[in-house]
């Protein structure tokens, strides 16, 4: 299957007639007039995790995002792509309200994670951020030792059992295909790890808190393609036990780990599909444009 | 393009290059930006280098001359200084008609100059003065007297004479120098080991006398206070009154018992005396208790010499000051410099600490934080003896005048806070160092990488969890800095202090580990006195320097003092360098 997505990435510009096609969708959102979004009938059949509803978010007076309405199914990997600025990662950090850092941010809609609103009032923002993981672009390991960084969780829960921390930190750091090489030095400074460890580790303690979603942000973009690799393969191993929203520039990426794949721009859900069939057979002229390559 | 066209371009370019040389030309700032440097490295280091050289060698024995002159006197001493001046009419009237030719040679020579020796003669006791300056012209003899012996009083400054004879309780058992030295020797350490028991007797056994007689007498007032307003009955009062007197009665005993202690050992020492004769002839006695040292400086060999270089030293590191500051040690001033400058950093490193991360994590940016930012930074620029003026004003006379009436009002109308001491001293420098720390910390706050909050964040860890997790540790290196150049900047300062708390010469350590009553208010503080003034190493150098009676004799100590300064400071940010250097390691690592 994937072998087929790659032929078809490769064949980029083969299909087109080599003129860049005039969009009329693109045209009307750049006119900032609402666009449906084409989502296929595949993911309204999955069951959901998270469900985004009508989400739209201003930095100041500049609108990030348009009506977002998703659902995420679970147990899955659900890829965002689309060329830089349009949202993904706006929309990411807006599922634990890491957003609500930046002091001129408003939104509007919600998004609802198991049920529970996570944009209502007299939501526990920290409760909400302890049921998500998160890795971000690049990593960033906490200045103390590996096994402090895995079980940050925990500590600032209050967690003292010294046999519960152990057990998490172990499974966590297998979890995270780390385990084996650092077994050894679980009380070093995880600053002395190289930069894919680093990124391993973040994943690590991402899930040792054993999170409803995992929200990875362009998790290999600072990493070299072994080390790429190496998290792929993970996130093939997390995925079944967790579900997983992925930020990623990298289509090849999106095409390799994912189940489903939105395709976003200017702030929109363009078109939300099974993975294979964005890239092989996309509804839209937009997305086969952009994941053949020949906009964005 | 045409391959000729190529060919052109390229052979443009090569053109081009060919005009350049290798050797980078044309960078006129280097020189300015490395000159300035250098310039100011230079200065910094000819102070440092000169100061380091004048304290170092300030203890090392000098050889003993005899100067005979034309005039007929004769000087004995230690050569000084040495310079160069242009003697007037009148002194040169003075001059003996038979080396009058000698002299107008040299003068002729020398285009109207002529040298001179600062010799410090001492004897002050005998002769009234301390130095004599001597003209080249004027010597005729000069030599280097095998057995002039120097004696460092602890009165009276030095004696420079020649041992005649050593007496044990007025009868004659030496006569040779070397008989009179050698008993010397054999007697001097012994004295002084009873002389210091002495004195410990009267400062240590004594105080303890003192203050149990002090806190009987406080807990008899208090109860007579507590009388006055009723809350204290009758048969308590005369209870208190009644333990006051009892002990006044031991105290009493103790005393008697001390006393005749001190008589015991007084008596011992006065036994033993040295006759010394000066060069002009006149004797003296010198009980050997007041002689601190003594040793024959043109005798001693390299290792006598260094023997006295670090007796001096010992006595300067680790023993009371004499002779009004200018002679023996600074030691209460070392332990009241380093108290001080420990107690601000208690105070100022948290308070600055804690202010650095409203503004920076807490407030909301905007122009009142700004306002704030820009008076923060410009209280570093008020001088400073205006934090003296508002530390006395403020924290002696309001704070300390409250402390006194809340919980020393048995001691009144003695004050034990209303004046200067420790505890304001390190307040007002707390204060005058407070910007220092709030800038580095607040620099050291903004570095930590936002990225790492997002990551504590996203764990779903609170404001403060991730403050005090991630960020605080991650900012600890620069918050050190701070506090560095904050202990610099307060060990150095000494106008506020001498508002505040710094004094010429305190009876008692600020921290004295004999004495383990020490309080603020209702808190124990153990061995730390903070209501007591103290000694400041700062304000020694200006009070030798600027406020001895004899500024010549006072010089080298006030070299040797700032040796001292910059030493402690120089360890002082060691430490703490080596403390930050720890931490860095710890949490800077970056690997990639």
């Amino acid at each position: 299957m994937t072998k087929e997505i790659m032929q078809t990435l490769d064949r980029s510009g083969v299909g087109g007639s080599g003129r860049s096609r005039s969009s009329e969708r693109l045209a009307a959102i750049e006119r900032g007039e609402p666009v449906r979004p084409e989502v296929h009938p595949s993911v309204e059949k999955e069951q959901g995790v998270l469900d985004i509803v009508d989400f739209c978010l201003w930095y100041g007076t500049a609108q990030a995002l348009h009506d977002i309405a998703m659902k995420i199914p679970k147990g899955k990997v659900t890829a965002m792509i689309g060329p830089s600025g349009c949202g993904k990662s706006t929309l990411l950090r807006s599922v634990n309200r890491l957003n609500d850092l930046i002091d001129t941010v408003r939104i509007r809609g919600d998004m609802v994670l198991n049920g529970a609103s996570i944009y209502a009032p007299g939501v526990d923002v920290i409760e909400l951020r302890k049921r998500m993981g998160m890795v971000f672009q690049k990593s960033n390991p906490f200045p103390m030792s590996i096994y402090e960084n895995v079980v940050y969780s925990l500590r600032i829960d209050g967690e003292r059992n010294r046999k519960t921390l152990d057990a998490v930190c172990e499974r966590s750091l297998r979890g995270a295909a780390l385990w084996e090489e650092v077994k050894d030095r679980l009380q070093e400074s995880a600053l002395g790890l190289s930069g894919g460890q680093q990124q391993r580790l973040c994943i690590a303690r991402a899930i040792a808190a054993e999170p409803e979603v995992l929200l990875m942000d362009e998790p290999c973009s600072a990493l070299d393609p072994i080390a790429t690799n190496r998290i792929e393969e993970l996130i093939h191993e997390l995925k079944g036990e967790y579900t997983i929203l992925i930020v990623t520039h990298n289509m090849q990426q999106a095409a390799r780990v994912s189940d489903f794949t939105a395709f976003m721009y200017l702030g929109r859900v363009i078109e939300y599909g099974r993975t294979e069939a964005i890239f092989q057979r996309p509804r839209l002229v937009e997305t086969q444009d952009y994941v053949t390559g020949r906009f964005g | 393009m045409s391959r000729a066209a190529k060919a052109s371009s390229w052979g443009r370019r090569k053109t081009g290059r060919r005009s350049m040389t290798l050797y980078a030309e044309g960078e006129p700032m280097v020189w300015l930006t490395g000159g300035a440097l250098g310039v100011a490295l230079l200065m910094i280091v000819f102070m440092v280098l000169y100061v380091g050289f004048m304290g170092a060698a300030n203890f090392w024995p000098q050889p003993i001359v005899e100067l005979a002159t034309a005039r007929g006197e004769t000087f004995l001493g230690e050569v000084t200084r040495r310079q160069h001046y242009r003697p007037t009419v009148a002194q040169l009237a003075g001059v003996p008609p038979e080396i009058r030719t000698v002299v107008q040679r040299e003068l002729a020579q020398h285009d109207g100059m002529v040298e001179r020796r600062l010799v410090r003669t001492g004897n002050f006791d005998l002769t009234g003065t301390r130095f004599h300056w001597v003209s080249g012209y004027d010597v005729i003899e000069e030599h280097r007297p095998e057995w002039a012996l120097v004696f460092e009083r602890m009165e009276w400054g030095n004696f420079y004479g020649y041992p005649r004879a050593f007496t044990v309780d007025g009868r004659l058992v030496a006569e040779l120098p070397e008989d009179v030295w050698e008993r010397f020797r054999g007697t001097h350490s012994e004295v002084r080991d009873r002389w210091r028991a002495r004195k410990r007797l009267e400062t240590r056994d004594i105080g303890r006398a003192n203050r149990e007689q002090e806190q009987a007498r406080l807990a008899w007032v208090e109860a007579e206070r507590g009388h006055a307003r009723g809350r204290v009955g009758d048969e308590a009062l005369a209870a208190a009154r009644s333990a006051y007197e009892e002990t006044l009665a031991r105290v009493r005993q103790e005393h008697a018992r001390i006393t005749e202690q001190i008589r015991e050992l007084n008596r011992e020492n006065a036994r033993y005396a040295i006759l010394v004769q000066t060069v002009d002839g006149r004797e003296k006695a010198l009980h050997l208790e007041d002689v601190v040292r003594a040793y024959p400086a043109n005798r001693l060999s390299p290792v006598g010499k260094t023997g006295v270089f670090a007796s001096r030293w010992r006595e300067y590191l680790l023993d009371d000051p004499r002779e009004a500051n200018q002679e023996g040690g600074v030691y209460p001033a070392i332990v009241g410099t380093v108290t001080m400058t420990l107690v601000m950093t208690l105070f100022v490193v948290p308070f600055g600490v804690l202010a650095a991360l409203y503004l920076r994590e807490y407030a909301r940016a905007g122009p009142l934080v700004s306002a704030v930012r820009i008076a923060i930074n410009n209280l570093a620029g008020v001088p400073s003896i205006v934090f003296g003026v508002f530390g006395l004003g403020f924290f002696c006379y309001i704070f300390g005048g409250h402390l006194d009436e809340w919980f020393y009002a048995a001691r009144l109308p003695a004050p034990t806070f209303r004046k200067g001491g420790v505890l304001w001293a390190s307040l007002t420098l707390a204060l005058l160092t407070l910007p220092v720390v709030i800038v580095a910390t607040e620099e050291a706050l903004a570095a930590v990488p936002g990225s790492m909050r997002e990551g504590s964040y996203a764990c779903g860890a609170s404001k403060w969890q991730t403050i005090k997790r991630i960020v605080l540790p991650r900012a600890m290196p620069g918050i050190m800095t701070g506090m560095i150049l904050a202990m610099a900047r307060g060990a150095g300062e000494v106008a506020p202090l001498m508002l505040v708390g710094a004094v010429k010469l305190a009876p008692d350590l600020p921290l004295d580990f004999s004495n383990w009553s020490g309080t603020l208010g209702p808190l124990p503080t153990g061995p730390v006195h903070l209501d007591r003034s103290f000694m400041h190493l700062g304000f020694h150098i200006y009070d030798v320097g600027f406020q001895s009676p004899d500024s010549e004799a006072a010089r080298p100590m006030v070299f040797t003092t700032t040796l001292l300064l910059i030493g402690i400071i120089l360890a002082l940010n060691i430490g703490a360098m080596v403390l930050r250097s720890k931490l860095r390691k710890r949490f800077m690592t970056e690997a990639f």
